[in-house]
């Protein structure tokens, strides 16, 4: 018992580490004080104000949300026939190929990032908001494939036989059967693309142009003491913006695996 | 077949009748089975791959064995940018600087992230993990690069745990010793990359068959042999994929060294990003780009390949 109460109170400082960068946002986003330290100065709520009548936070956050949307979509287009695949058929080299697809999840995405401008402006594109997306899709796609898998993997494919039987098409099939009892991986995948697309900033760095992601704004305002303040109000709302996106995704991602498990794959036909 | 079928510019067309559905069918056989089907299916995420990972990659390798003057090209083959990244003295001191960071990152976050993970696994109720997972992972979707700058709100010298322990009574005087240096690079990736270490180590320990752990007590094994023994060398593999899921990205970190770092804490990736933007020498920040990489992926295949002789030994 004294070992589990040594593990426990390890646990909980453990969570105070973890939580302690994040404890702070709130505290200085409504602190009335225009530097971020301690002691606080009172209640206010002027840096959200401030966030609210700056124009570049506007900018920056529609520029987000379009690189955020389409690289949710694009990637989870892909994702699904990946996973589609990944889980259905057999294939030499399957192994090899699914791996290559995965790779930028272990890459230092300083690596993807460069590789990228250097290709992208030899061939003549100037820097500019879709590259980023071009990117945050190769970022995202493991991800993606991953949620994917699980809904996927499980599934009864009786369900898809019996449809073709009834005198469905292949694509038809794919339409009517499989993608409706894929969909909560589907928005699991799109939700997750999009918050990962949301936060990063390597990428975004280097290959945006004129017009910059939010975490781009941010970077640029970081050097500025006056402005972190309402840094600090915009990443508690980021956060809050996140958390609903996560929840979101995680009760989908789990209605998709009960679906998925809830046929037997075993049984039917076999 | 009438003359203006567009198939009669096509080589098939000229074939005689029996010999072209014989192709086609053989086509169509192709195409039905289920590895080919495979095939079509994987190959738009796959050529997306291949056009945006492949060929850049294939790209800057290229980029570091040329010359840049200004703005143009030179594209005759030279060694002289791998010279420069493995002699020159800060591009070396640089490099060992960030290996050293991401090996001691690695270390810190897997010895930190193992008892959380033991504890999640083998302690808390069945019905409250996925919770405490949950509870794990949220502090990681605030803006990364606000964490890392909350940090530094943490650590300076009037900040957060400096004026908390003199009000404490525990020191007089402000640590200087945990902002602007390698320390604070280290702490904040430590904290980063948590997750990402608890993560697979669960998974690794949640595979146990507890029975195991039964059989070694009953064969008189005390909890720190059976730890040993039994549940170590079995978690191993989620503590291998923790390291390397840790060890590889963290080399290329731009964000941390660059607020919390100061002049003694920076890093390879901060110097690849002067290449690419202020000096304009992009062969350069290629060439330092691939160095780090090769080494990240040497180091990394030599723990695979001692985990593999490690592994069977121990399990055995």
């Amino acid at each position: 018992m004294r070992k589990h109460g040594w593990l426990g109170v390890y646990a909980v400082a453990y969570l105070v580490f973890l939580y302690a960068p994040v404890l702070l946002l709130p505290l200085f986003a409504f602190n009335d004080g225009t530097i971020i330290a301690f002691p606080l100065k009172g209640f206010s709520t002027r840096w959200f104000e401030e966030l609210w009548q700056t124009a570049a936070v506007h900018r920056a956050v529609e520029n987000s949300l379009y690189v955020g949307l389409a690289t949710a979509v694009i990637s989870t287009t892909l994702g699904i026939f990946a996973a589609r695949a990944g889980a259905r058929y057999a294939f030499p080299g399957k192994r090899g190929i699914l791996g290559f697809i995965m790779l930028p999840l272990v890459l230092p995405e300083i690596i993807i990032a460069t590789s990228l401008l250097v290709v992208l402006v030899q061939l003549g594109f100037g820097l500019s908001l879709g590259l980023v997306v071009l990117g945050h899709v190769l970022l995202c796609l493991p991800f993606s494939i991953s949620i994917l898998n699980a809904s996927f993997q499980g599934f009864d494919r009786n369900l898809e036989e019996a449809s073709q039987d009834l005198g469905e098409s292949a694509l038809m099939t794919f339409w009517r059967v499989t993608l409706p009892l894929v969909t909560p991986g589907i928005i699991a995948s799109l939700l997750i693309s999009f918050t990962i697309s949301l936060d990063e900033f390597i990428i975004a760095f280097f290959l945006t142009g004129t017009e910059p992601t939010l975490p781009v704004y941010i970077w640029s305002q970081l050097r500025f003491t006056a402005k972190l303040p309402s840094m600090m109000a915009l990443g508690f709302l980021l956060l809050l913006f996140s958390l609903v996106l996560l929840v979101t995704a995680e009760y989908f991602r789990r209605r998709s695996r009960a679906r998925a498990s809830g046929g037997d794959p075993s049984g039917g036909m076999m | 077949m009438s003359t203006s079928e567009p198939a009669r510019n096509s080589g098939l067309a000229r074939l005689p009748e029996a010999d072209r559905l014989a192709i086609l069918g053989r086509l169509r056989d192709l195409v039905a089975r289920p590895s080919a089907r495979g095939y079509v299916m994987v190959a738009p995420p796959f050529a997306y791959a291949l056009l945006l990972l492949a060929a850049p990659l294939a790209m800057i390798v290229a980029f570091s064995f040329w010359t840049q003057d200004y703005l143009t090209i030179d594209r005759t083959f030279t060694l002289a940018n791998y010279r420069a990244a493995w002699t020159d003295p800060l591009y070396r001191l640089l490099m060992l600087r960030s290996l050293a960071i991401s090996g001691v990152v690695t270390l810190g976050t897997i010895l930190l992230a193992f008892p959380i993970a033991y504890y999640v696994s083998f302690r808390v109720p069945q019905e409250r993990k996925a919770l405490w997972i949950f509870l794990i992972t949220i502090p990681f979707w605030t803006s990364y690069l606000l964490r890392v700058f909350l940090w530094k709100v943490i650590l300076g010298y009037q900040g957060v745990l400096n004026t908390g322990l003199i009000e404490l009574g525990i020191i007089e005087e402000p640590l200087r010793f945990i902002l602007y240096n390698a320390n604070a690079v280290v702490i904040t990736l430590i904290h980063a990359w948590a997750p990402f270490a608890i993560l697979p180590i669960f998974v690794a320990l949640e595979r146990i068959d507890r029975s195991l752990l039964e059989a070694a007590e009953d064969l008189g094994d005390g909890p720190i042999e059976r730890f040993r023994r039994i549940t170590l060398p079995l978690a191993l593999p989620g503590v291998l994929a923790a390291a390397l899921i840790v060890f590889i990205p963290t080399i290329g970190d731009y964000v941390t060294p660059q607020l919390v770092g100061g002049k003694d804490g920076l890093m390879i990736a901060n110097m690849i990003q002067v290449q690419f933007g202020k000096a304009n020498n992009w062969p350069l920040g290629a060439a330092l780009a691939i160095s780090a990489m090769t080494m990240v992926a040497s180091i990394s295949l030599v723990l695979v390949w001692l985990s593999r002789r490690v592994g069977p030994r121990q399990a055995g």
